[in-house]
């Protein structure tokens, strides 16, 4: 086991250089002026251009530019932008936001998508489980930004039931209407596979011999068939915690929510490349560590996966 | 053998006498409502068994032998699986009257069964040792350590070695017919009064089949349980067996005991199992079959659902269902020309 862990955190490095390479690649790829509109109504003074190519080696080919870039990175050096404020501290103070959002909205599907996968997937074909068929049908099919200025127009705007905005300090009780926004396509989702999976399992061979033994009907589905179905529900919770933080670009942008998304952003369009590499660098990092989380979660509930 | 009468159709207990019998399964009927029809899986059985008497009931696949062990279990699928008609008396109580819970509490204690595939049938993310201790904790209370401590002994009374260890291990640590031993450790750990085995040998190898037919037999000797054994093998029942029920579209069609069966069978469906079994001293033959296929269910012949296949089928065979005759104290025959097969050389 700790052979596996290791191994999978080596693997991690050459990922790592791959993503961010390709990141560089790509922002770099972006036609336009990063000086252009910098300096007001005129055009910047030809000095400052040519200190600022210098400080930041624009001259310079991309890939030489992507190796004093993580050159400074490993030394826990996210640069700069183009204004002088350190990337780092844009990060760390983004980064929490954006976590804090989809860690509600990771426990709204959690929470919904579980319970209504559970009932729906014990009795099939009632009135809960075509209620549920038809609501997540609808959450698929609506686009986040739909749902999004709906619910803020609604009960924002019209009943004022929420603040249209999430304030500056970003507190939790303010997120729960946008990590429903977030989180909504991931929780029909979770509502099926649980769904799914629970009527799968039900008619298997070891319920019935739960069911043979004697034991009360709660321990049967409670302890027998709950422990099997939800592995595979746990294992999207966990690496879908990296697709909300990645995917919360929209929602943070409708509530202003200042996170990850709205820095990205606003980073691509001010051609603010390090900004841009430094953010999806971290979010890189996540992704791959939930990952390697859930293997081991996996490998945790279900026995027959050992890792060598 | 002149003394022909039909098999005592109206029950004891209903005439108010108890019957004495353990498990005693009569007239019961099962169908299975599909998208394509009504499949009428087991249409009138009648069987018992009593403690210490080990009943094999004998088919091929689809004669409903395992449904009417599902049905005693409780555990068949509803729906697709209805019961229609009959009774499950245990102790001379119909089960099929009596509540969920009461039920329950037969299963395992009363009535346990040994399933066929044991690794499908144990649960793959507990330890043999939790799916054994969890009934000592749930059914009789006990604490955690010592229902732990009663699992090991489960394992060690079917005989598998290190069972202090083993116990704390997952069901696909084990070998076939290791996991064949620990299901069978799990279903007796309540103590039950009689045993059902699914064909609890299929799934294994013919060295490992004799050592849990070998174990199985020991164990109901022991504690004198009552053992129903399905299986569609007759190799494998003739040493363990005290009756053998031969059960074709879903009915008996032939019962008695083991000596009396192999010795002259009285059903044609009996004679021609009886023959396509591989023979050493008929090396380099073609090996005997029986002609044709099991019926379907959604439409059984008419009369006899044996005689499209019969090698001795006559006139009357479509025309009337032959009903299980008597043909002495322990054997019974569903066939109209019973008395002649038995009277025969």
């Amino acid at each position: 086991m700790g052979r596996y862990v290791l191994r999978r955190l080596l693997q991690l490095i050459p990922v790592f250089f791959g993503t961010t390479l390709l990141i560089y690649a790509l922002v770099w790829a972006v036609p336009g002026d990063p000086f252009a509109g910098k300096c007001g109504e005129r055009a910047c003074p030809p000095d400052y251009i040519q200190f600022m190519t210098e400080k930041y080696h624009l001259d310079d080919p991309w890939p030489l530019q992507y190796l004093y870039y993580m050159g400074h990175l490993l030394t826990g050096d996210f640069g700069q932008t183009f204004g002088g404020r350190d990337i780092g501290e844009i990060i760390a103070q983004a980064y929490p936001n954006t976590l804090k959002l989809a860690l509600v909205g990771l426990a709204i599907e959690a929470v919904i998508g579980l319970t209504a996968g559970i009932l729906t997937g014990l009795r099939r074909n009632g009135f809960l489980d075509n209620l549920v068929l038809v609501s997540t049908l609808f959450l698929l099919a609506i686009p986040t930004f739909v749902s999004g200025f709906l619910l803020q127009f609604i009960l924002g705007t019209q009943f004022k039931i929420i603040n249209p905005t999430v304030s500056s300090e970003v507190p939790f009780h303010e997120l729960i209407v946008p990590g429903f926004v977030l989180a909504s396509i991931s929780m029909a989702y979770v509502a099926r596979l649980t769904r799914t999976s629970i009527a799968e399992n039900s008619r298997s061979d070891y319920v019935r011999t739960a069911v043979a033994k004697g034991l009360p009907q709660r321990r049967v589905v409670g302890v027998h068939l709950f422990r099997n179905s939800l592995i595979p529900v746990l294992t999207f919770l966990g690496t879908d915690l990296g697709s909300l933080m990645g995917g919360a670009i929209i929602t943070e942008g409708i509530f202003n929510i200042n996170g990850i998304g709205r820095e990205a952003y606003r980073a691509i369009t001010t051609k603010e490349s390090a900004t841009v590499v430094g953010i999806v660098v971290v979010l890189v990092l996540v992704y791959l560590l939930m990952n390697l989380l859930v293997d081991l979660l996996y490998a945790a509930l279900d026995p027959r996966i050992r890792y060598e | 053998m002149s003394n022909v009468y039909v098999a005592d159709q109206p029950s004891a207990a209903r005439e108010g006498r108890p019957s004495g019998r353990l498990l005693e399964v009569e007239d019961l009927r099962v169908e299975f409502r599909t998208r394509d029809g009504v499949a009428k899986v087991i249409n009138g059985v009648n069987y018992h068994v009593d403690a210490g008497e080990t009943l094999a009931v004998l088919g091929e696949s689809g004669s409903g032998k395992s449904v009417t062990a599902q049905t005693i279990m409780g555990i068949l699928d509803t729906p697709p699986g209805f019961v229609t008609g009959g009774e499950i008396r245990f102790h001379g109580k119909d089960m099929l009257k009596m509540s969920a819970e009461e039920r329950r509490r037969i299963r395992g204690e009363g009535i346990a069964m040994v399933f066929q595939d044991a690794l499908s049938a144990l649960n793959p993310v507990f330890t043999v040792g939790f799916q054994i201790a969890e009934q000592f904790r749930v059914r009789r209370g006990m604490s955690r350590r010592d229902a732990k401590i009663r699992a090991a002994e489960m394992l060690d009374q079917v005989k598998i070695p290190n069972a202090k260890q083993r116990v704390n291990e997952y069901p696909h640590q084990f070998s076939g017919g290791m996991r064949q031993r620990v299901m069978i450790a799990m279903s007796l750990a309540l103590d039950p009064e009689v045993l059902i085995a699914d064909e609890p040998t299929t799934a294994l190898d013919v060295t490992v089949q004799a050592q849990i037919m070998d174990l199985l037999g020991e164990l109901q000797r022991e504690r004198q349980m009552g053992l129903i054994l399905i299986t569609h093998d007759l190799g494998v029942v003739a040493d363990v067996a005290d009756r053998i029920a031969v059960m074709y579209a879903g009915r008996i069609v032939e019962e008695a005991n083991v000596y009396e069966l192999y010795a002259k069978p009285a059903h044609p469906y009996t004679i021609g199992l009886l023959e396509s079994i591989p023979r050493i001293d008929e090396k380099g033959q073609q090996l005997r079959t029986i002609r044709g296929l099991p019926p379907s269910l959604l439409k059984i012949p008419s009369g006899c659902p044996f005689h499209p296949r019969c090698p001795m089928a006559q006139p009357v065979c479509p025309e009337k269902l032959p009903p299980l005759l008597q043909l002495g104290p322990t054997r019974a025959s569903a066939c109209h020309f019973a008395e002649e097969l038995v009277n025969r050389d």
